[in-house]
């Protein structure tokens, strides 16, 4: 009787450790692909960039300062390495994209050219899709840090060599109002 | 946190366990349907002494092949048959800014919210309305009205893929498409079959024997042969009315869920108030929805002018909450979202 219910404990332990560790394994993944998926929409950022900057140079001949500072932003986001950086290039970038769009309310010329409609529309598409991305990646990296550090699943962490992820820091203060949330009707 | 993936999870697990036991409890119906016909016909008729002896419960046997086969086709094909009946056209290549935008808006729900990327349906109808059907995220569609796509603003109309993609990721699709589809062929088959029996009645001929052969048989056996037959017409009965009441109430909680899980995807609970404003001020009815998928949309598909004066039993039948409650539920989510982004 004894050794049945240590053998019993022994298989409910095996199967807890088994579950635990995949379950860790498979939000690692997720994280792993969440970043993934930033880093594709970045590319299509950066992509986009130059076609932008050519179709606005020529109605834009007196604010080169803002085209120049979204060209050098884009050239220093490509080459940013690692979490924190590639946050604050791409801050820089996100502003430097800002001023350009501001601009472009004050030149109605911009606005009858052709492409500049279709375009924005592009470009405020990326750029909602890389801040979806970056929250979609805090949210999974997020569970996974709570995960791993929960007890007693943080008794096999070690195991599933699980590590909290880095969060993407929102940089610039103009960022956290992306949520537009009115309070004064709640 | 906004995110609860274990929430999440524990709802796809009901969702699934649910559509599960609502194709078992379909086949099981219409065996009931089937079998308890031929248990009546046997027990009524074994006390005549001529004429026809119903043995073999052939009822039984076509009602439960029919259910079976009819519960394989809303697995396999509820969505074409939902996305069929509505007239709705796949987008494929986006032509117009508004097709354009559609896909764009889409596609960064879809980097929201982790799903893969559904195939989008246009359907022609001028009231603004949504939906979305599909087995599992990977076979998901959403379906959009062209008045959607005319009335919504960009942030609006992200809102409104949002709650259909939490539809999706919450596998509500599953549940509601097989629903729809299963609703449909049950009222089918009340229908059909009320109207074989108001036939024969008028016609006579064989409904007259039926009935008396219970008279002339007599006894204990014949009692329980029409207690039989009376509590199956009452299934017969009763089954649309409360096949569609069950519909309703499992779908009028989703959409407080799909409210919220759209709020976390886009952080802008606002937004889904003012799309949720707009259509529900539109006149509607979207015509282009028949009854049987209405549960799906993201606002009541009839004629909404009407809906300030029902009562209780409105509220009963009503495939949706009302407006007032969930713009309550989504200010309460609002103080909360803005300090989760």
């Amino acid at each position: 009787m004894a050794t049945l219910i240590l053998v019993a404990a022994i298989a409910f332990i095996a199967f807890w450790v088994i579950g635990a560790y995949n379950k860790l394994i498979g939000l690692k993944g997720q994280v792993a692909n969440a970043w993934k998926q930033i880093d594709v929409q970045l590319k299509r950022r950066h992509d986009l960039i130059p076609n932008l900057v050519e179709t606005v140079r020529g109605a834009l001949k007196f604010e080169r300062e803002t085209l120049d500072a979204v060209i050098s932003a884009r050239a220093k986001a490509m080459g940013a390495q690692g979490v924190h950086d590639v946050a604050r290039a791409e801050g820089e970038l996100t502003q430097a994209l800002g001023r350009l769009f501001a601009l472009s309310e004050a030149y109605p010329e911009l606005k009858s050219l052709a492409n500049v409609s279709q375009l924005q529309e592009e470009l405020s598409s990326t750029e909602n899709k890389v801040a979806f991305a970056r929250q979609h990646y805090n949210d999974v990296a997020t569970t996974y840090n709570v995960v791993q550090q929960q007890f007693p699943t943080n008794l096999v962490a070690g195991l599933a060599k699980a590590t909290p992820a880095e969060l993407w820091e929102i940089t610039e203060p103009g960022e956290r109002d992306v949520p537009k949330v009115d309070i004064s009707i709640g | 946190m906004a995110h609860r993936p274990r929430d999440l999870f524990s709802q796809q697990e009901s969702n699934r366990r649910k559509s599960s036991w609502l194709l078992l409890g379909f086949v099981f119906f219409f065996a009931w349907i089937g079998f308890g016909g031929d248990i009546g016909l046997y027990l009524l008729q074994s006390g005549a002494t001529s004429g026809y002896h119903h043995t073999i419960p052939w009822l039984g046997i076509l009602a439960t092949a029919g259910a079976a086969a009819m519960a394989w086709a809303a697995w396999r094909h509820g969505d074409r048959q939902v996305l069929w009946s509505t007239r709705a056209m796949e987008l494929i290549n986006p032509v117009t800014d508004e097709q354009v935008r559609l896909v764009n808006v889409a596609t960064e729900m879809s980097i929201a919210s982790g799903l893969p990327m559904p195939r989008l349906w246009i359907v022609p109808d001028s009231d603004p309305n949504a939906f979305a059907t599909g087995r599992d995220p990977q076979s998901a569609s959403i379906a959009v009205t062209e008045g959607l796509l005319e009335t919504l603003d960009r942030d609006e109309l992200q809102a409104v893929l949002a709650h259909e993609f939490a539809h999706i990721a919450r596998y509500d699709t599953r549940l509601m498409t097989l629903v729809a589809a299963i609703v449909g062929a049950i009222t089918l088959l009340s229908d059909g079959v009320g109207r074989i029996l108001f036939q024969s009645r008028r016609v006579g001929g064989r409904a007259a024997g039926f009935g008396g052969g219970g008279r002339r048989g007599g006894g204990g056996r014949s009692a329980a042969g029409a207690l039989v037959i009376v509590v199956w017409l009452l299934t017969l009965i009763v089954a649309p009315l409360v096949s569609r009441m069950l519909a309703m109430a499992i779908s009028r909680k989703r959409e407080f869920l799909a409210d919220a899980t759209a709020a976390q995807y886009t952080r802008n609970p606002a937004a889904l108030i003012s799309a949720l404003e707009k259509c529900e001020n539109a006149r509607g009815p979207t015509l282009s929805v028949g009854r049987g998928a209405a549960h799906l949309c993201i606002v009541d598909p009839a004629d909404r002018r009407f809906q300030k004066y029902k009562g209780l039993i409105g509220d009963v039948m009503a495939s949706h909450p009302s407006l007032q409650e969930r713009v309550l539920r989504l200010r309460q989510m609002m103080g909360s979202v803005a300090v989760a982004a």
